[in-house]
């Protein structure tokens, strides 16, 4: 069964046209990842999901069941903001169970419900405290469990662990991926970080502008882009676009190389100088200016001795190599 | 505030500037009310001179208490004002929260109307307002009062929360909104909590000039029965003598409640501001 289902959702703000023909489904117990640039409209596509915006038009069925003018309270969703969302004033336990009471669950429903969450996410010593008494952190956690609490069909996560430092982001990320594989419910995450993305995702769905660019599982997008948009996206560093560095390129064709296809050697075809490296103990990444004046970075496995300033030679294996036509598409090597 | 980076010189200039300020403004209160305690010779003699034993006198506030409507007054200053406010606080606080929540066409232009009250003195309409009074047989009511001075008091209100309110974070609406919170538990529960220190903000800058108002009350009900304190204290000013003892005596008294008022907003204000430090 579908999750999710929306076809063909618009969505605009006066004359602004945010939401641009969207169809997407999200299947029973899939974790979908929302990326694109600032401002490509993930968070009012989150939005609509989950009824605080009316889309202007489309259908959104949630469960099968068309929710377009069901409130948000009554689709079965539970979302995580980014600013944590925390009602100031209750506890943490009343923070978490305040959902379920509104809709009139019995007390000893919402207890159980309560404790159920908060064992999953560490929070039984907290549950007393106000948001004003905890950390970041645990803040973030507390407003994952509301979610939880509620049981719902769908879980609506936006971009929850950007308010975070690097270390607590990777071990909520890890608790979340947990949450996933225990819940098995259906998961709709939206972030600018693309190792959350690749991490985390069942599914990636690449946004730009208010379109939907390319949906894939996050190897599917690394390794078979459509378009160059998708393919600077994923992939860090990102992955090298030359149009004149590499002999033999037909005009207004542009190739692709992801940084850690490239390697050194005395036969490459691309030559240049190292203008600056970057160590990073496990990998190394040298970047090269071209001889026809192109930057590209290059990833090297392991340590390796270059210095700044030598001359190298690049090479790397065609088949790795996406070529983009002048209107950036994908297009084979070989075709005109 | 960090106090160790601060130096001395500025910090003794502020405190001075401020104590000055304090002085000022505490001068007339204190004259007024240290005169209240005096015979009438005394006032004249030696106005800004402490009371003594020989010029201690209670004689104004006996003439006050035993002009048995002084309670009377008092009562009606009191409903006035606190009807008043309570009227501009909750129902500038719902416009302020639709102004600042709800996109609908012709938002701005409402907002704008709203706040035109702002910069256009209510006073320039009384004879509207007094012939409105008359043919909707308001006239010598508290209602009518309290009518005017809720009237007077929403422009700023409004003005003041909604910009307050459009600083509460949509999340936290909207969180309350998936949790099945009513637009009016978000509102009473989640919002108006939050921007309680501008609440008290504005009760506190309308409190003042509603009890201390001399105009309307002169005009829309001058009755006995619904004097307010303002007006009534005048029966001891006349056009040859005035009860002066009386008179100072009649406003040290009404000194009081809008100082209790004023320490309970003022608590709000405070614990307000602190409770945002710690977010
Ligand atoms: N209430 C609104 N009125 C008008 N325009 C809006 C409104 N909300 C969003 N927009 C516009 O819609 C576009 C998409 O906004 P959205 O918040 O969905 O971006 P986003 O992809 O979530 O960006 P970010 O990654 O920075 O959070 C933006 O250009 C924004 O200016
Ligand atoms: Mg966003």
């Amino acid at each position: 069964m579908t999750a999710l289902s929306l076809e063909n959702v618009n969505k605009s703000f006066g004359t602004v046209h945010v939401l641009k023909d969207i169809d997407l489904t999200v299947e029973e117990g899939e974790f979908v990842v929302f990326v694109g640039p600032s401002g490509c409209g993930k968070s009012t596509l989150l939005r609509v999901i989950a009824g605080l915006e009316d889309a202007t038009s489309g259908t959104v069925r949630i469960g099968g069941d068309v929710v377009n003018s069901v409130p948000p309270a009554k689709r079965g969703i539970a979302m995580v903001f980014q600013s944590y969302a925390l009602y100031p004033h209750l506890t943490v336990k009343d923070n978490m169970g305040l959902g379920l009471r509104q809709e009139g669950a019995d007390k000893s429903v919402v207890e159980a419900q309560v404790a159920k969450a908060s064992a999953m996410l560490d929070l039984d010593s907290y549950l007393t405290r106000r948001p004003a008494e905890l950390s970041g952190g645990q803040r973030q956690r507390v407003a994952i469990g509301r979610a939880i609490v509620r049981d719902p069909k769908l879980f609506l996560f936006d971009e929850p662990l950007s308010n975070l430092d690097a270390a607590l982001r990777m071990n909520t990320r890890v608790e979340i991926a947990n949450l996933h594989r225990t819940l098995s419910a259906s998961m709709i995450y939206v972030t600018h970080d693309q190792i959350e993305a690749m991490t985390l995702a069942d599914k990636i769905v690449v946004l730009r502008d208010g379109r939907v660019e390319q949906v894939g599982s996050p190897m599917e997008l690394y390794n078979n882009p459509a378009n160059r948009f998708v393919a600077s996206f994923l992939g860090s560093p990102a992955m090298n676009f030359l149009d004149r560095s590499v002999p033999g390129l037909a005009p207004g064709r542009t190739i692709g190389i992801r940084p850690e296809y490239l390697s050194l050697s005395e036969d490459g075809q691309i030559a240049g100088t190292v203008t600056h490296v970057e160590r990073l103990g496990g990998d190394t990444n040298l970047l090269v200016r071209t001889d026809q004046d192109e930057t590209l970075t290059v990833r090297l496995f392991g340590q390796d001795p270059t210095e700044v300033g030598a001359q190298v030679r690049l090479g790397f294996d065609p088949a790795r190599a996406f070529h983009f036509n002048a209107a950036q598409e994908r297009v084979t090597a070989d075709a005109a | 505030m960090n106090t160790a980076r601060r130096t001395l010189g500025p910090t003794i200039a502020a405190h001075g500037v401020m104590i000055l300020y304090t002085l000022i403004a505490l001068f007339p209160v204190f004259v007024i009310v240290t005169n209240s305690f005096k015979s009438r010779r005394a006032i004249f003699r030696d106005p800004l001179g402490l009371p003594t034993s020989e010029t201690f006198s209670l004689v104004g506030y006996e003439t006050v208490l035993k002009q048995g409507d002084f309670f009377l007054y008092f009562q009606n200053s009191m409903i006035v004002t606190v009807v008043s406010l309570a009227l501009i606080l909750i129902f500038g606080a719902m416009a302020a929260f639709a102004l600042a929540e709800y996109r609908f066409p012709g938002n701005a232009l409402m907002g704008l109307y709203l706040a035109l009250g702002i910069m256009i003195p209510i006073r320039i309409g009384t004879v509207a307002i007094l012939e409105m009074m008359v043919s909707t047989g308001l006239v010598n009511t508290l209602t009518a009062l309290i009518l005017v001075y809720t009237a007077q008091g929403l422009p700023l209100a409004v003005f003041i929360l909604s910009a307050f309110m459009k600083g509460v974070s949509d999340d936290l609406k909207n969180a309350g909104r998936i949790d099945g919170l009513s637009e009016y538990k978000i509102f009473f529960r989640l919002v108006l909590p939050l921007v309680r220190p501008a609440m008290a903000t504005v009760a506190v800058f309308n409190m003042i000039p509603i009890w201390n108002d001399l105009w309307f009350p002169l005009i829309l009900a001058p009755a006995e029965e619904v004097k307010t304190l303002t007006l009534g204290s005048q029966v001891f000013i006349g056009q040859f003598v005035t009860d002066w003892n009386a008179v100072l005596s009649a406003l040290s008294m009404a000194i009081l409640p809008v100082m209790v008022l004023y320490v309970v907003f003022s608590r709000q204000l405070i614990r307000g501001i602190t409770s945002g430090a710690v977010k």
